[in-house]
């Protein structure tokens, strides 16, 4: 156990400082430190997925990074998808498709989608079905979050049709 | 508010606090001064601990406690033999027999699996507590390991509990009708064996629990990520001798249960204990590599089946003999085998019976209820037999089945042995016929299937469908409960001891109270999985939630309404016979402006001066109900799917799947739809992926979600659903449960239809999981 250190990162936009030992995993940082218990952690081993979250504009799974790692990026959870009270259209899609159960995935399976979308804007439903395979639920048998995606796809491209649905510092692209 | 909500499909009131990261899950619990454990668990399936070192340990900086079994099973007794008795009404008419051990909160004379915990240690963090687990030092002394049930009843075998003097946990035998004559004389018969294998709910979320004492009134309050919390009131209660006025549990947001959270583990025990003697709250969350080797695993039944039929495929005799591997302890005693037993015979008309089950201890994780609990084993079987009573007879599986079939002319049907509430099974209504016509149809037909298995056959692909059929007791007693509380805000408060794991109950069950009340579902609050909130609850489990707490909504809030009526009537100036309920309120029938707010009644109703309420009638507008069913109702459903196999590499791709199924009058579709799409998923996965195998020393060989294969987005396909609505008769609303059955025929339909597809190899698969690499032995082996 070495001592602590101060990390300085961004999360959902908002500049964030803490402290902790080297080792600490980021997925714990955010949970511990900064009260982000947003992400889920599901086997602490990356494959369930259900950590996931932006850094630096990609999909990474937070149980697999120190929080050290992270000291200087951009991070976003799935406490930043909101804009206030309004739903992100994929939160909103997975709400309207019953695309989620317990909702312990939930978190990670949003971040997935989205980041799938950004290089697949308008997937076919076996590419989002590939697209989210590397997040792990149990609950719904995915036929509900394939469909969520697809109708979030479809209001994001109207929405901004030629912008990321996240831009690389996190900032969501409002519609037009 | 006179429109009806049950029917509707309602977007779950769950759902924003979860999609925006505000749900609240054990783990995202803090509480203040708040200490953290983890377990040390036997690396090794058998040995006698020598002793356990845990000096080093308890110097790691932070480490508030090291405690050894050998120190806590002088402080704490054990878990009591079972947590779910059976009534009188079975043991009574059942010959059984049951022998099970007492599971201590930790290992201390043996440990009897890998995975099994030996000694806690509690820190200022994890990460302390982690570190100083790996210190502990553990002297064990290796016994030889029992690593299958067969094995374990063997007369020489080592014994996992010396003092039961057997590794026979329990068995049971049922008959109906007399099975030696009629199989004697059947025109054909046919014997195999059959395997399920050992799998397991696997929840995202793992297990945990945290406590919190309070000394000032000698209470503790339990947070677990459990489906029964008054089960864990009741045994922590017992355990700790507190009164269960002092001791309250409850489930925060539960990221699935699947039944593996459905009874009470040492670590509920513990963790309370451990808050109490060290008077600070203290929490435990399972990390997966935990939960793969100590919570409950599932299905591991090998059965040896005869079955005796006429030229026709008509079934006249059926006789299985199983064994259960349970591993080393039985905390949920015998229901499991006695699902299997059960539900054997399915939807079709089998006059001769005879079913013998052996719970048998080994050296594994123990073996509970998991999504089916028994029923998957026994359709794996009966739908297994019925593919090859139609391959020895050359006919199609679904005329073999269409001919063994109860008829809907036949309902109710009276199966013959009782169901293990110890009433006789009546199949209380449905058209399993039409189920399995419908299925067929949505995925084409039998004979256009039949026209494109031959055509893909000539170009070299194999193409199979199979069928799996179920039908399911779903709704068990013994009860479940709901308190109605009009509140003076006007809200319907509806509390009970049913506790969501994903169920979406908190939005189901607004639709039920809105429609009893005519209110809006906006209006009702309702109050799960909480012990402060109603004196009794059984949880949820067995597809029981939906049956058992609408018909206890139902009843409570019909006396409430008697009590209501009477308030309204004093306060309306007429009589109470006069009255109806409407927009939230009550009114005069025929008389649209004379209503009384549910508000108003409420302030009317309570206790004090210048209160509202009639002579006679006590204050308060509050009841409770347990709903006590008669018995269980009856679900079923067909799955059919067509897949297709490569015989050189073995990978099995599903083409199409469909479900026809019956669940009743259904409250909300969107999340019946939702219930059947994740359990058949858990179903394909236990067909083709899911495995949790042991080797000859009982080493689990699974050790992360590397090794254990929970299905992914890609792994499964889209699937066909198609409906029946067949009221129950056994309660208010007609519902039927349905949390289950999608787990329950798809190992049954993909082994089918792999075989089916493998047909020109003259190939078998009786086991599951139906890996690639079983597939490619068996056809290199038929080709040989």
């Amino acid at each position: 156990m070495s001592d602590a250190v101060d990390i300085r990162l961004t999360v959902n936009g908002q500049a964030r400082e803490g402290r902790c030992e080297p080792r600490k995993l980021l997925v714990d940082f955010l949970r511990e430190e900064l009260g982000l218990t947003g992400t889920h952690i599901g086997c602490e081993h990356g494959i369930c997925g259900a950590c996931t979250i932006f850094y630096n504009g990609e999909a990474a799974r937070s149980c697999l990074m120190f929080a050290v790692q992270a000291d200087g990026a951009e991070l976003v959870t799935v406490e930043g998808l909101a804009n206030g009270e309004e739903l992100h259209p994929m939160q909103q899609a997975f709400h309207e498709h019953h695309a989620l159960q317990c909702g312990f995935c939930t978190p990670g399976m949003l971040i997935a989608a989205l980041d799938y979308l950004k290089i697949n804007p308008d997937p076919s439903e076996d590419e989002i079905r590939e697209g989210i395979s590397a997040v792990l639920c149990r609950c719904t048998g995915y036929v509900n979050i394939v469909k969520a995606v697809k109708a979030a796809a479809v209001v994001m491209r109207a929405a901004a049709p030629h912008t990321n649905p996240l831009s690389a510092s996190g900032e969501r692209e409002e519609p037009a | 508010m006179a429109e009806r909500h049950i029917g509707r499909s309602l977007l779950r009131r769950e759902d924003r606090r979860l999609l925006t990261g505000r749900g609240q899950f054990i783990a995202d619990l803090e509480l203040p001064r708040m200490l953290h454990a983890a377990f040390v668990r036997s690396p090794v399936a058998h040995a006698r601990i020598r002793s356990v070192d845990l000096s080093a340990a308890a110097a790691v900086p932070g480490v508030a406690l090291a405690l050894s079994g050998d120190e806590l099973v002088k402080l704490l007794p054990p878990l009591p033999d079972t947590q779910l008795s059976l009534p009188n009404k079975w043991t009574s008419h059942v010959e059984h027999e049951f022998h099970n051990p007492q599971q201590p909160g930790l290992a201390h004379d043996k440990v009897r699996h890998v995975g099994e915990a030996v000694a806690v240690i509690v820190a200022e963090s994890r990460y302390a507590a982690e570190d100083a687990t790996g210190l502990v030092s553990l002297d064990l002394d290796p016994l030889p390991a029992v690593v299958s049930a067969e094995a374990a009843l063997a007369p020489d075998a080592p014994l996992v509990h010396d003092h039961l003097r057997t590794n026979l946990f329990g068995r049971f035998s049922i008959a109906k009708g007399d099975v030696g004559p009629a199989m004697a004389a059947a025109p054909h018969r046919l014997q195999r064996r059959f395997y399920h294998h050992r799998y397991a709910a696997m929840p995202i979320e793992c297990r945990g629990v945290a406590a919190l004492y309070d000394a000032r009134t000698d209470a503790i309050t339990i947070w677990s990520s459990t489906q029964v919390v008054h089960w864990v009131r009741r045994e922590v209660a017992a355990i700790l001798g507190m009164p269960e006025a002092r001791v309250r549990c409850l489930a925060l947001d539960v990221g699935g249960g699947f039944g593996v959270k459905g009874h009470v583990y040492p670590e509920d025990l513990v963790i309370p204990f451990l808050a109490r003697r060290l008077g600070r709250p203290v929490r435990w969350i399972e990390d997966r590599h935990e939960h793969l080797q100590s919570a409950a695993h599932s299905r591991d039944q090998l059965h040896e089946v005869e079955v005796g039929f006429d030229n026709d495929g008509r079934i006249l005799a059926l006789r299985d003999n199983f064994i259960l591997d349970c591993g080393a302890w039985n905390p949920i005693g015998g229901g499991v085998p006695y699902n299997t037993a059960a539900h054997m015979t399915g939807p079709y008309r089998i006059d001769n019976l005879a079913v013998s089950a052996h719970t048998a201890a080994t050296n594994k994780v123990p073996n509970t209820a998991y999504r089916g609990a028994g029923r998957p084993e026994a359709v794996f079987v009966m739908e297994r037999i019925v593919d090859l009573v139609a391959g020895q007879l050359g006919f199609e599986p679904a005329e073999v089945r269409r001919r063994n079939m109860i008829g809907a002319e036949e309902m109710p049907y009276r199966a013959g042995i009782l169901y293990r509430d110890g009433e006789p099974i009546v199949y209380d209504g449905g058209d399993y016929p039409a189920a399995l016509r419908q299925a067929l149809e949505a995925i084409g037909g039998v004979e256009a299937f039949r026209q494109r298995q031959r055509e893909a056959r000539e170009g070299g692909r194999h193409l199979g469908l199979g069928i799996g059929c179920y039908v399911e007791g779903t709704g068990v007693g013994p009860f479940e409960g709901a308190t109605v509380r009009i509140e003076p805000s006007g809200k319907v408060y509806v509390s009970s001891g049913a506790c969501s794991q994903g169920q979406g109950m908190e939005t189901i069950f607004a639709q039920v109270v809105a429609d009893a009340w005519r209110v809006a579902p906006e209006d009702v609050v309702i109050a799960l999985a909480d012990t402060a909130a109603i004196t009794a609850g059984s949880g949820t489990f067995a597809s029981r939630s939906t049956v058992t707490l609408s018909a206890a909504i139902h009843h409570a809030s019909e006396r409430l309404r008697e009590k209501a009526f009477a308030i309204a009537g004093n306060l309306l100036e007429c009589a109470p016979a006069d009255l109806e309920l409407r927009d939230g309120g009550v009114g005069v029938v025929g008389v649209p402006g004379d209503t009384v707010s549910l508000s108003r009644l409420a302030h009317a109703a309570r206790p004090g001066w210048d209160h509202g309420r009639p002579p006679g009638v006590d204050a308060g507008l509050k009841e409770t109900h347990y709903w006590e069913p008669p018995t269980v109702t009856w679900s079923y459903a067909v799955h059919a799917a067509i897949v297709e196999v490569d015989p050189e590499i073995g990978r099995v791709t599903i083409d199409k799947y469909a479900v026809a199924h019956d669940c009743g009058v259904v409250v909300n579709p969107l999340l019946v739809e939702g219930q059947i799409a994740g359990g058949t998923t858990q179903g394909i996965g236990g067909a083709l992926l899911e495995e949790l195998p042991y080797d000859s020393e009982g080493q689990l060989l699974a050790g992360s979600l590397a090794d254990y294969l929970v299905p992914t987005a890609s792994d499964v396909p889209d699937m066909a659903m198609a409906h029946q609505h067949t009221p129950s008769p056994l309660n208010p609303l007609g519902v039927k449960g349905v949390g289950e059955g999608g787990a329950v025929a798809p190992p049954a339909a993909i082994a089918n239809a792999i075989c089916d597809a493998l047909s020109p190899f003259g190939v078998e698969f009786n086991a599951t999981p139906v890996k690639p690499e079983q597939i490619v032995t068996a056809v290199r082996a038929a080709r040989k």
